[in-house]
């Protein structure tokens, strides 16, 4: 797999040379002008992997298969799950006015002001489970898209939600077992917070040990918010080594989240579990019409972000932002 | 006083062996239905119209719940001192029924204005009444008065004036059989009630202390847009006026507080505290504290320590916690632990396992009211409400205060009658800043 990978490489970089600034392929931290917060984002190599997960796996579920090859290109992601620091930032709007100013080296030519916020929610969002460097949560895919839009508009570079095929490329970091380590549970709380090691919360982000791509909790901690819509026929409908693959969707429900959480069973972590989202997440939102921003009953829900090395245009990344 | 002051126990289990009531009356439906006709106050199978007084998202969500509640009640009034808000709810309730239920309020039925309240009532059989709480003693009145059944969200009044108008209302309501449901929604939800029927089995021996939190990053705030008059700022942005909202140890903690006297079972005797407003100081945050710290002390000698914040970026915490002689609680973990520390009991249902408290309240109000029950929240929702005013009272002024002065204070904050003209109680200087209590200075009225 990795030659392929590094082939691949090399063609977009001979493709896109002269239209693109390259930034290199160095992992890097994101510097938040007027705060004391910073996102590491680690470069994911492009590549082809096998997607889905075979009938023999334990835990197994239909909806993972037939196994498929995919090509992902080379991007940025966050290696831990954005925190409730950063998160309340967006809600609180509070720090606006540090937007970077747009030069030549912007990806992103919108303006913060534009971007639309999330409202402050009636009951405590984080359920007393700690909010310093613990994971956001309870927020709706489209907040998390919009949290994206906003880091953008604040730093000038462009961010969005992976994809479900980076998310899985990612989460296996070369793999091919149903974790990134391998395949024995009994080796999963060294990696992963689940529902057996979990004490019945979330966790500080990053304290577990990371993948072999320096991604950390991707198994467990919160499931995460991936693009995609949730289609469960959708890995029959692909092509061999279908490249960037996305089931693009206008339907709030189901999307997917990924990676498994604090409160669920191993077979749920494991790097091909996908999640369908749902209205019932909502449940008990007591306001009519219910909050587009917040899920009252998805304390187990979060979000990673990732910055493609490939920027698409102004028209392209508002579609990754939820504009129709 | 400790008689006035305690809670009547008779009050949860007459709601217990109600929901028995509800299946045997039920069943007695089935086999014989004359024999329904003879019950006082039923309201049988007959369609029940629904009027909803005060529209933003709670009221619109409560009329959804009670839609759901039964299948024969239909919403046939609304009303809002502003028109646009019972639009978006109307348009809000459609959308959630998506067709499944036809939801139709004629537009000669949907009420604008200060006494719109009087007409929508007028309409109906059960009335919700969800405008910002510093209406509510005279909405209950009137719904009261005409014979309505009653959802009410908390709290249920902003000052001792209102709070004694609702306690002789809730008299009148018990004598009338009409069913009071208040919106602290924790007495309907399954993991509350379960551990408080242990605490009263002795699980943690008598409480001698507790803590009750509601610690977060605050709630909305309306700017003041231009060609708005003083009176209609402060009525779109009213969760910053005590005439309206109460302060945030009202409007919000009070669903802790209330917890600490259902649990301990008793109304607190006095409190003292302190508060202020540290942050949330700006021109469109009108004149309530950010935090409120009270020690209340209930007649059995038990001290709760009653915490809100609303600050970003500190400890968010929404919790109960109690220590009794034998051991200790807390809810939001659901665990009941021994002196030691062992746990001695666990809440077994997990996350979103319960049913929605908020749906729950709405099925045993239609219930009751099909079936001739009567549901009476109202007291303890004045007095539970009455706590919070007192909590907010004493770090107002810095003293120690009773429950009993709170009771018979003077203090009035909401006016008599309102109309477009009307000064607001409160009004702001040339810097645009309203009066701020200061402790030791400001006056226990």
């Amino acid at each position: 797999m990795m030659p392929s990978r590094f082939f691949l490489y090399l063609t977009l970089v001979v493709l896109f040379q002269g239209m693109y600034s390259l930034k290199g392929q160095e992992s890097y931290e994101e510097k938040l002008n007027g705060v004391d917060h910073s996102i590491s984002m680690v470069f994911i190599e492009g590549g082809s992997f096998i997607m889905g997960s075979p009938k023999t796996q334990q835990g197994h579920f239909g909806d993972e298969g037939p196994q498929h090859e995919v090509t992902v290109s080379p991007f940025w992601m966050s290696t831990v799950e954005i925190t409730w620091d950063l998160y309340s930032l967006f809600v609180s709007r509070e720090w606006d006015q540090y937007q970077v100013v747009k030069s030549v080296d912007s990806e992103v030519s919108v303006d913060v002001d534009a971007v639309s916020g999330a409202t402050t929610p009636y009951v405590e969002m984080s359920f007393g489970m700690g909010t310093d460097n613990y994971p956001a949560i309870c927020m709706t895919q489209l907040a998390a898209v919009k949290f994206c839009e906003w880091l953008s508009a604040m730093t000038g570079h462009f961010y969005r939600l992976p994809t479900e095929a980076e998310w899985e490329y990612a989460a296996r970091a070369g793999s091919s077992s149903a974790y990134s380590f391998g395949d024995d549970i009994n080796v999963l709380g060294e990696y992963a917070w689940f529902e057996g090691n979990s004490n019945e919360k979330y966790q500080k982000v990053g304290t577990k040990k990371p993948n072999a791509w320096g991604l950390y909790d991707m198994h467990g901690n919160v499931a995460e918010w991936t693009l995609d819509q949730y289609v469960p026929s959708a890995y029959s409908k692909r092509k061999k080594g279908i490249e960037n693959p996305q089931e693009v969707g206008d339907k709030v429900y189901p999307k997917v989240v990924r990676g498994g959480s604090w409160m669920d069973a191993p077979s749920r972590l494991r790097s091909a579990a996908r999640r369908p989202s749902s209205k019932n997440w909502k449940k008990r939102d007591p306001q009519i019409p219910k909050s587009k921003w917040w899920h009252t009953d998805a304390p187990f829900v979060g979000f990673r972000i990732v910055r493609p090395k490939q920027i698409p245009s102004e028209e392209d990344q508002k579609k990754y932002w939820n504009y129709k | 006083m400790t008689k006035k002051k305690n809670i009547n126990r008779n009050e949860g289990e007459s709601r217990r062996s109600f929901v028995q009531k509800t299946a045997l009356a039920t069943s007695a439906i089935l086999t014989m239905p004359l024999g329904v006709e003879s019950m006082a106050n039923v309201q049988g199978d007959k369609k029940l119209k629904l009027a909803l007084v005060g529209c933003g998202g709670r009221g619109s969500g409560a009329t959804v719940q009670a839609l759901t509640a039964d299948e024969n009640v239909e919403l046939v009034a609304m009303a809002d001192a502003f028109g646009d808000r019972i639009e978006r709810s109307l348009k809000g309730i459609q959308e959630h029924f998506d067709g499944e239920k036809k939801i139709k309020v004629k537009e000669k039925n949907r009420f604008v204005g200060f006494d719109a309240y009087k007409k929508a009532i007028d309409l109906a059989d059960v009335v919700i009444l969800t405008t910002p709480p510093g209406f509510r003693p005279y909405h209950f009145e009137y719904a009261i008065n005409n014979d309505k059944h009653v959802f009410m969200e908390k709290p249920v009044a902003t000052d001792p004036v209102g709070i004694r108008k609702v306690l002789e209302m809730a008299k009148i309501a018990k004598s009338k059989k009409l069913n009071v449901v208040v919106g602290l929604q924790r007495h309907y939800q399954s993991k509350y009630i379960d551990l408080k029927q242990r605490v009263d089995a002795g699980a943690i021996g008598k409480i001698r202390s507790g803590q009750v939190y509601w610690n977060d990053a605050g709630v909305w705030v309306k700017k003041r847009k231009p060609g708005q008059s003083e009176l209609e700022y402060q009525m779109r942005n009213w969760y910053y006026f005590n005439w309206l909202c109460g302060d945030h140890i009202l409007e919000q903690h009070i669903h802790n507080i209330d917890v600490a006297n259902w649990f301990v079972g008793e109304y607190p005797e006095s409190a003292q505290g302190m508060g202020g407003r540290q942050v949330r100081n700006g021109l469109d945050h009108g004149e309530i504290f950010d935090h409120h710290f009270v020690e209340f002390t209930y007649p059995s000698g038990a001290v709760i320590s009653s915490q809100c914040r609303h600050i970003p970026g500190t400890m968010s915490r929404v919790d109960e916690v109690f220590q009794g002689t034998k051991g200790s609680l807390e809810i939001g973990k659901g665990e009941i632990t021994d002196l030691e520390g062992a746990t001695q009991y666990k809440y077994p249902k997990k996350w979103g396992e319960d049913a929605n408290p908020y749906q729950v309240e709405h099925d045993k109000l239609f219930a009751s009211i099909r079936s001739g029950g009567v549901i009476a929240d109202a007291e303890n929702g004045a007095k539970s409400t009455l706590s919070a005013i007192l909590g907010r009272m004493a770090t107002y002024t810095g003293k120690k205060i009773t429950f009993e002065e709170a009771l018979n204070s003077q203090l009035h904050l909401m006016p008599e009658t309102l109309t477009w003209d009307s000064t607001p109680p409160t009004l702001p200087d040339e810097n645009g800043l309203y009066p701020i209590p200061t402790p030791g200075k400001t006056k226990f009225i």
